[in-house]
């Protein structure tokens, strides 16, 4: 039984991070797109970030250094991934109740973590325990109450009716059960039940003599089954977000004609497109850069 | 009416438009213009317009999309539809911005805290068809259902939507009801653009259907292409006419200027937007008399397209874009001009400067600049001598979405502004976080049956609030008023905006670009350059 559980977390934690993988692949690869950036750029010259100015605001701009401003960057990041604050600026309602949410999801990555840590240096236990254990209550309590607020108001709210659909319920119930249920078990296990240290322990040396109490393996398996579950969905913002902000807002790079951009370029105007609409002259044989090169008019290069 | 409004009424087949935005809902302006009720009128689509035109979304029409005869020909439009959908998510057709899309696709969590941004959303009383999210949700579904061919798990994960012609009809009209300002961008949590969706679906009608607006493709894109410029001037007409602003400039300002053509190895090749040549010569005449006061060697492009900035593709089509992109960099380079500056048009600014960077190689990729920059360079530098007293007058600044929030040139025209005009006041908000005009992506320029109508009650409404707060105190007509609008089409926008409310004869606030500005405070030039006559 505690052998079936181990391989249950295992393969959804495997199978979760190579969806994770395979996603972030799926977007890294796609071809090269045109510039398409929205201002403030974090990247940019301190002065002109805080106001949202850029390169272009110099003339001979391209005689000037193009080292980006990586410590307004990684500002803008950390405010962004440790306190949402985009949502803090534009949606304070909806801050309210989402930010708990991450944060208590922050916090039982951490409570993993550091319970993991423990679990390997047992040395190390009188410190982390108390750190793990509250930071997994009060992440528990977070995230329920997160999940519980942006429920209610999907739920409430006229102006989601259009946007909500059943699985946006479900995943938010999804995260609701699962935490209850571990919150549950663990206040209802007998003090003799192996703790979250011993847990781990014994899911890392593969210690299938560990017996752990049935509510408790159950609570383990669904919260498996939610993490195998989160990239499947829209819920992999987290990945997607990577993509939006970095290949796409902030991608402020101007072509100094470098050889690496160049030639994907090149291979973009190589492809060969099929759109229908007469003017644009896409026959599946002609290249982009002959679509390009040719003027709807006459169908010629003139 | 549209609060009970669900998104799968895109797909209703009655031809009853989904909504019908009336005064009473519109956004309050402030005073003289406080009750919506009392607010101008709007035309009626005419009855033979509703028999022959798809009409459906919201008793305006801004494509004029003929109506099909038969239910055999809806079927053969929907089929065009669905096969362009599969070819704005290949690469061989849309690499120019798949990444973008299929993560806007892919990541909106429908938190909606992009609708408060939208000045669109906001100015029509909130109306549901114009938040940003509804026309993305619809394409999100389509793309779910037939991109990916999600069956019922994905329909319960995303949403379902029926592909009919009452829907693609609608989605047509959609995708012109956004300025492509992409503020609701700049506010999304995970990144999401609701403009780019936008502007993705009129590609998918222009590249695949060929259905756009006549304004931006006939008489735009397609007319540059073939006469050298969408005003449809010749080579031959830009030189007669640029010939008269120099003689009307020298005149209005007793300093003799002449413009260059075609000069080999100039170091400015300056790029106007020809709509100011023929609608608002002064900008160019002022151009030509600071350039040349400045010392700048410069020149101006009579070769077609050359003389035209413009680049409609931009709001609608990759290929008409390109084309007209590359137009204006092999001109540059045929010349050997060390840079090409972009006149006062923000729309040019970002196609060429940003939109066209990757694709302008090898030795195409010629410098591009803005004349934003160059004109604080030339009054920073003291090479003129300005008299601030002589732009004594409330003056306030337009921040073109172009060249602001998607370009990041916020300072130049302020430091201008602040240095030559006392009386320099912001609007709320300004910079990047600005609001559209309300003419932005072809909505300037597009005046097909009612839409002004729309484009001033709608779209405009949030910048005509912007421009009576930034002169609330001093709205007496006694006090002349001056709107700076750094760019074409924001300024044909604020033009018709601006008559349409009657607020030059009532308010006395008349609109013009940076550079006029500029030499109407050069002691060097007669006074009173800026004429104080409504044009
Ligand atoms: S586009 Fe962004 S802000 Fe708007 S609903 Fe989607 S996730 Fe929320
Ligand atoms: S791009 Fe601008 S006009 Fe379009 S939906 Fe977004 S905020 Fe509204």
């Amino acid at each position: 039984m505690t052998a079936l559980l181990y391989g249950w977390i295992y393969a959804c934690l495997l199978v979760s991070l190579t969806a994770c993988v395979v996603r972030a692949l799926r977007y890294a690869r796609y071809p090269l797109h045109l510039r398409w950036e929205l201002y403030p750029v974090p990247h940019e010259e301190a002065r002109r970030a805080a106001y949202g100015g850029s390169r272009y605001e110099d003339t001979d701009w391209w005689t000037r250094s193009a080292r980006p401003n990586l410590l307004g960057e990684l500002k803008a990041m950390g405010c962004e991934i440790l306190f949402l604050k985009g949502v803090w600026e534009f949606n304070r309602s909806l801050w309210f109740r989402s930010y708990p949410f991450h944060l208590g999801l922050y916090l039982l990555i951490f409570t993993g973590v550091t319970a993991s840590v423990a679990a390997v240096a047992p040395a190390l236990t009188p410190w982390l325990h108390p750190l793990y254990k509250a930071a997994g209550l009060a992440g528990a309590v977070l995230v329920l109450a997160g999940a519980a607020g942006l429920l209610w108001r999907r739920l409430r709210d006229p102006k989601l009716r259009n946007y909500t659909t059943p699985g946006d319920v479900f995943n938010l119930c999804c995260f609701i059960g699962t935490v209850s249920g571990l919150l549950f078990a663990y206040g209802s296990q007998s003090p003799a039940a192996p703790s979250v240290r011993a847990i781990l322990r014994g899911l890392l040396a593969f210690d299938t003599s560990l017996e752990l109490p049935a509510a408790l393996a159950g609570a383990l398996a669904v919260a498996a089954a939610l993490i195998l579950y989160i990239p499947m969905t829209h819920m992999a913002h987290f990945i997607g977000k990577y993509f939006t902000y970095h290949a796409v807002r902030w991608d402020d790079k101007p072509n100094r004609n470098e050889r690496s951009l160049e030639a994907k370029v090149a291979e973009c105007l190589a492809y060969k497109p099929t759109w229908s609409a007469r003017h644009v002259g896409a026959d599946g044989k002609a290249t982009w850069a002959e679509v390009a090169t040719t003027n709807p008019n006459t169908g010629t290069n003139k | 009416m549209s609060a009970d409004l669900k998104l799968t009424d895109i797909s209703r087949a009655s031809r009853e438009p989904l909504t019908h935005v009336v005064n009473e809902e519109l956004m309050p302006l402030p005073a003289p213009f406080d009750s919506p009720g009392k607010d101008k009128s709007w035309k009626p689509l005419a009855p033979r317009t509703i028999e022959a035109c798809e009409c459906s979304l919201d008793n305006t029409c801004a494509v004029s999309i003929p109506r099909p005869k038969s239910l055999e020909e809806e079927q053969v439009l929907v089929r065009q539809f669905a096969a362009g959908l599969d070819k704005l998510f290949s690469k061989e057709n849309n690499w120019t911005f798949l990444q973008p899309l299929i993560l806007t696709m892919e990541h909106c969590t429908r938190c909606q805290t992009c609708a408060d941004s939208c000045h669109i959303f906001e100015a029509s009383g909130r109306n549901e068809v114009y938040r940003p999210t509804f026309r993305s949700e619809v394409l999100r579904r389509l793309y779910f259902k037939h991109v990916k061919g999600g069956g019922l798990l994905s329909a319960l994960q995303h949403g379902d939507i029926e592909l009919n012609w009452p829907l693609v009809a609608r989605l047509i009209e959609l995708s012109y009801r956004c300025n492509l300002c992409r503020r609701c961008a700049q506010t999304c949590p995970v990144g999401a653009d609701n403009g780019l969706v936008a502007h993705e679906l009129r590609k998918l009608f222009s590249m695949e259907m060929g259905i756009a607006p006549k304004e931006i493709h006939d008489n735009g894109s397609m007319l540059q292409l073939k006469t050298g410029s969408s005003t449809g001037m010749t080579p031959a007409a830009v030189k007669d006419n640029m010939e008269f602003i120099d003689e009307d400039t020298s005149e209005k300002t007793g300093i003799k200027i002449e413009t260059p053509w075609d000069v080999e190895g100039a170091d400015v090749l300056l790029l106007h937007n020809a709509g100011e040549i023929l609608a608002w010569p002064e900008n160019p005449g002022a151009f030509a008399l600071i350039l040349t006061a400045a010392g700048i060697k410069w020149t101006l492009s009579s070769e077609m397209a050359g003389y035209d900035a413009i680049n409609y593709g931009l709001w609608y089509d990759d290929a008409q874009f390109a084309r007209v992109a590359l137009k204006h960099a092999e001109i540059a380079r045929k010349l050997k001009v060390k840079k090409i500056v972009i006149g006062e048009c923000g729309h040019a600014h970002k196609a060429l400067s940003v939109i066209a960077d990757r694709i302008l190689t090898g030795d195409m990729n010629v410098r591009r600049e803005s004349s934003m920059a160059l004109l604080r360079d030339i009054v920073m530098s003291g090479r003129l001598e300005l008299d601030p007293s002589r732009n004594d007058f409330p003056v306030t600044l337009h921040d073109p979405c172009n060249m602001v929030r998607l370009m990041g040139v916020v300072e130049p025209q302020r430091e201008i502004l602040r240095k030559i005009c006392p009386q320099f006041r912001e609007m709320t908000p300004h910079g990047v976080d600005n609001y559209c005009c309300g003419g932005g992506s072809g909505f300037a320029i597009m005046s097909g049956t009612n839409f002004p109508d729309w484009r001033f009650h709608v779209a405009g409404r949030k910048k005509l609030q912007q421009i009576l707060n930034a002169f609330s105190g001093c709205l007496e007509p006694e006090t002349p008023k001056y709107v700076c609008a750094p760019c074409s089409n924001c300024k044909g926008q604020i033009r018709d905006l601006l008559a349409y409310y009657d607020l030059w004869n009532k308010h006395k606030i008349l609109y013009g670009g940076l550079a006029e500005l500029i030499v109407n405070a050069m002691t060097a030039a007669k006074p009173g350059f800026i004429e104080w006559e409504w044009h």
